[in-house]
């Protein structure tokens, strides 16, 4: 790990050196890394590369026991296993029109494809949504790569008060939109998958199950799409949002939570590392978008 | 001396303690034991065990060697055919090759001589030795060897032996292969898979990890930085049965459980950071090798009822006989002529029980079984927080998707000669369960030989 950066209140931004990664890395795909011998498979998406440094950028949410491990890490630290890039890259073409829908940390997912997307000269409109102006993360960047950038937040506090769900239906109403993305916590996926549905356009939402080992052996981050059984880390993650059993999928994202939040109390209990009084356990990774309810 | 009847027992740990813990079960030979195996052995000049052995161990010559308390010649005998005896002597089965044909066991009376005990035995001894690195040069050149289960290992070993340079590329973080994350601690000491691997290191091998091929690396560079290249990725990509409720959450495939434990050390937890779900009642679909050792080990995690439900009968059991019994000793309950129908959900989307139907056997199929055929109207549910399927694997698709001018069969494995190793494609050798779908470790080590000796000639032919 070369360098690392708060981006906002346990959002951080690390650069790790891996060159054979940085060389390789297709916008849509992930690293699976461990911090210690003892840490779990941790996949993240890989934000940005520099091949010429052999570099390669990562953007995580500190929600449990390895994320928070992850963020303790020091620049020159090294850490235990890094591999990727895994799954499938994002079909990037030239489209027409297209939308990108990025939520809380999700959005340092969809960036590499908003800039992937831009590059092969598509109409870029970027919808951003967070909980508040602080969480609204990689603004400029996506900025530089959008022809327009709308920005949501819960409280108002950036750009448009609302949800992005809301931005895409003005976004719909108003022009022809090919086809759309979006990435953030699971709900507000499901949500403007069903928003794309209402106007018919194509949307593809990346998912973040559960992983081990990244390379189709487990079949632990089985998802089910249209009917058929998919496995996120061979066969996605992107999938077509409007396929997705999300109900299944959100349920099975809870499949540890009671040992998660064990290990996560225990390890601040030990270190504290961010001086916390009360914990706050989000089960689903990378809230912070403002989920639309049903 | 008169030949006992029966093989010299091995020391277990007893049933109701092992169930506790994943420490091993068998605990070995020591040396008087051994001797006293050995000497059990007919030494038959046409042994038949050797050609029942896929890599044609010389049994009767190491056989001898401990009978005259000679343990480091037994071990020079095994090593020329042999990289991971001391994995072999623990999961091979025997009984089914080499023990089966041997002369002693066929006569009245008398079971055949232990040889897995015995080559455990050897073997384990030898793992107590010093490594010594030897110093080698490889001037015959360079071979890339995807994938560190067995078969990749037996390849790299018997290559660098013969002078080549060898990098293994291993997607995981831990070489081993199914050794690693898929058999348990208490059948195969993890420590003894990794004292094994660094045998091989010490030959010259570089070993990879955390290098996804067709992903990390692509096979074209592999072509253009390598003289060949052996394709050994293995099985590994899990079946379901796909009724409902799959998706409830405590619903495995034995692969997600087994690695859960075995990889990442889930019954470690929260030592490790990887959990596992404990269970009270585990059911555990399917029959072979992999069925027991999903059931063996949720026992071990602390699950108080852990029924295996197999579709035939005990006659059909493809699992080991060992295994079997071994698991019959610890608990583990079974239900015969039973096959799954749905998952049934608690009400908050985790499993509550496993809905089955009774069977009965009829005419024989293809594979000359007796057919499982459903009797009507004989539903019933066995409880259960935790269901783990284990019913087989299919190819792993991970490099294959990445290189489509690899010939593959009409069950996706590779197409490769059974004689040579070679695939359509020159240079590009596979073998080991992603050519023979899920099979054997000595049959994988059978392979990784056979491509080590083809990719020898292939190399000097095109040298030349
Ligand atoms: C393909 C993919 C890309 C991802 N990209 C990013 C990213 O760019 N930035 C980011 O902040 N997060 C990303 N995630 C989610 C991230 O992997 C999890 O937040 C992280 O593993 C949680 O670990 P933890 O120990 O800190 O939390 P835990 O306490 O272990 O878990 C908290 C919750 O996180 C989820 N989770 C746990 N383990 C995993 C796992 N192995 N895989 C996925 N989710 C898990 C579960 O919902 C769990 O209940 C991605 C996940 C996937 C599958
Ligand atoms: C639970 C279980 C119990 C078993 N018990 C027994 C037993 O008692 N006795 C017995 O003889 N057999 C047993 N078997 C079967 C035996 O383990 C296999 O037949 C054998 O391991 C196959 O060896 P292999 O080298 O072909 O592949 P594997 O052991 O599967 O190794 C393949 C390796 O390749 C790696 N890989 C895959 N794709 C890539 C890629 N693209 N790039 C880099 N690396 C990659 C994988 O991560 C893996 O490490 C058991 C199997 C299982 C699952
Ligand atoms: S993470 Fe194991 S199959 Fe996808």
């Amino acid at each position: 790990m070369t360098e690392k950066r708060k981006l906002a209140e346990k959002e951080y931004e690390i650069w790790v050196e891996a060159p054979r990664v940085a060389e390789k890395a297709k916008p849509g795909q992930f690293v699976i890394l461990r911090t210690t011998a003892f840490g779990e498979r941790i996949p993240l998406t890989i934000v940005k590369t520099d091949p010429l440094s052999g570099r390669v950028c990562l953007i995580f949410q500190v929600i449990g026991k390895s994320t928070a491990e992850l963020a303790a890490l020091n620049p020159n630290d090294r850490l235990q296993d890094f591999v990727g890039p895994l799954g499938m890259p994002s079909e990037i073409k030239n489209y027409g029109t297209v939308l990108l829908v990025g939520g809380g940390v999700g959005i340092a997912a969809l960036f590499p494809i908003v800039k992937g997307l831009k590059e092969a000269g598509n109409r870029v409109i970027t919808v951003l949504g967070a909980k508040t102006r602080e969480l609204v993360i990689l603004k400029e960047e996506c900025r530089a790569f959008s022809d327009q950038l709308i920005v949501m937040t819960d409280d108002g506090s950036d750009g448009n008060q609302g949800l992005v769900t809301a931005a895409m239906e003005d976004v719909f109403l108003r022009e022809t939109v090919d086809v759309a993305w979006a990435i953030g916590p699971s709900v507000m996926m499901k949500f403007a998958a069903k928003m794309a549905q209402n106007y018919d356009v194509p949307i593809y939402v990346s998912l973040n199950p559960i992983m081990i080992d990244g390379t189709g052996m487990c079949g632990g981050c089985r998802v089910t799409v249209a009917d058929s059984v998919k496995f996120a880390c061979v066969d996605g993650p992107e999938f077509l949002g409007t396929e997705v059993n999300w109900e299944e999928f959100i349920q099975r994202m809870k499949q540890y939570s009671r040992e998660e939040t064990d290990s996560y109390e225990a390890y601040i209990r030990q270190v504290n590392p961010f001086g916390e009084k009360k914990l706050q356990q989000n089960t689903d990774a990378g809230t912070g978008a403002g989920n639309p309810v049903e | 001396m008169k030949r006992s009847y029966n093989k010299t027992p091995m020391p277990e740990q007893a049933p109701e303690i092992r169930w506790n813990n994943f420490e091993e079960v068998a605990l070995g030979y020591d040396l008087e034991s051994g001797i006293l195996e050995a000497s059990r052995c007919l030494q038959c000049k046409d042994a038949p065990c050797i050609l029942k052995c896929p890599v044609m161990i010389g049994i009767p010559g190491f056989i001898k060697a401990i009978k005259e308390e000679n343990i480091q010649k037994a071990y020079e005998i095994i090593s020329r055919y042999s990289n991971l005896p001391a994995i072999c002597g623990r999961v091979c089965p025997q009984e089914k090759q080499c023990e089966m044909v041997c002369r002693l066991g066929q006569s009245k009376k008398f079971e055949p001589v232990a040889i897995g005990k015995l080559e455990r035995l050897v073997a384990d001894w030898a793992l107590e030795q010093p490594v010594e690195k030897v110093e080698r040069t490889f001037h015959k050149g360079k071979v890339a060897i995807v994938g560190s289960g067995p078969s990749g290992l037996t390849a790299a070993g018997d290559l660098a032996k013969l002078g080549y340079k060898v990098v293994i590329f291993e997607a995981l973080h831990t070489a081993g292969g199914v050794l690693t994350y898929g058999i348990p601690e208490f059948r195969l000491p993890k420590r003894i898979v990794a004292k094994e691997i660094e045998r091989i290191e010490a030959l010259g091998v570089t070993i990879e990890t955390n290098v996804v091929v067709g992903k990390t690396i692509t096979i074209e560079e592999i072509q253009r930085d390598f003289d060949a290249c052996y394709i050994a990725v293995g099985a590994g990509a899990p079946h379901f049965m796909g009724i409902p409720g799959s998706a409830l959450n405590g619903v495995y495939s034995s692969s997600e459980y087994l690695t859960r434990i075995n990889l990442m050390h889930g019954y470690q937890f929260p030592t490790y950071d990887t959990p596992v779900q404990k269970a009270a009642k585990v059911a555990v679909i399917g029959g072979g090798n992999v069925a027991m050792d999903a059931a063996r080990s949720a026992k071990r995690m602390g699950a108080s009822q852990v029924t295996v439900i197999y579709r035939r009968s005990v006659e059909e059991l493809p699992a080991r006989v060992e295994e079997y019994h071994h698991s019959v000793e610890e608990g583990i309950e079974y239900s015969w002529l039973t096959n799954p129908v749905a998952y049934l959900d608690d009400g908050t989307g985790k499993l509550a029980g496993v809905q089955c139907v009774k069977m009965e056997l009829g005419e024989p199929d293809a594979s000359g079984r007796r057919r499982p055929v459903t009797i009507p109207g004989s539903e019933f549910v066995i409880e259960a927080d935790v269901a783990i399927e284990a019913i087989g694997q299919g190819s792993n698709k991970v490099l294959l998707a990445t290189f489509p001018e690899l010939a593959v069969n009409k069950w996706g494995y590779i197409d490769a000669d059974e004689e040579t190793c070679a695939t359509n494609v020159p240079g590009i050798f596979a073998g080991g369960d992603i050519v023979t779908g899920a099979a054997t470790v000595i049959l994988a080590m059978g392979a990784g030989k056979l491509a080590a000796k083809e990719i020898d000639q292939y190399v000097t032919a095109k040298e030349a």
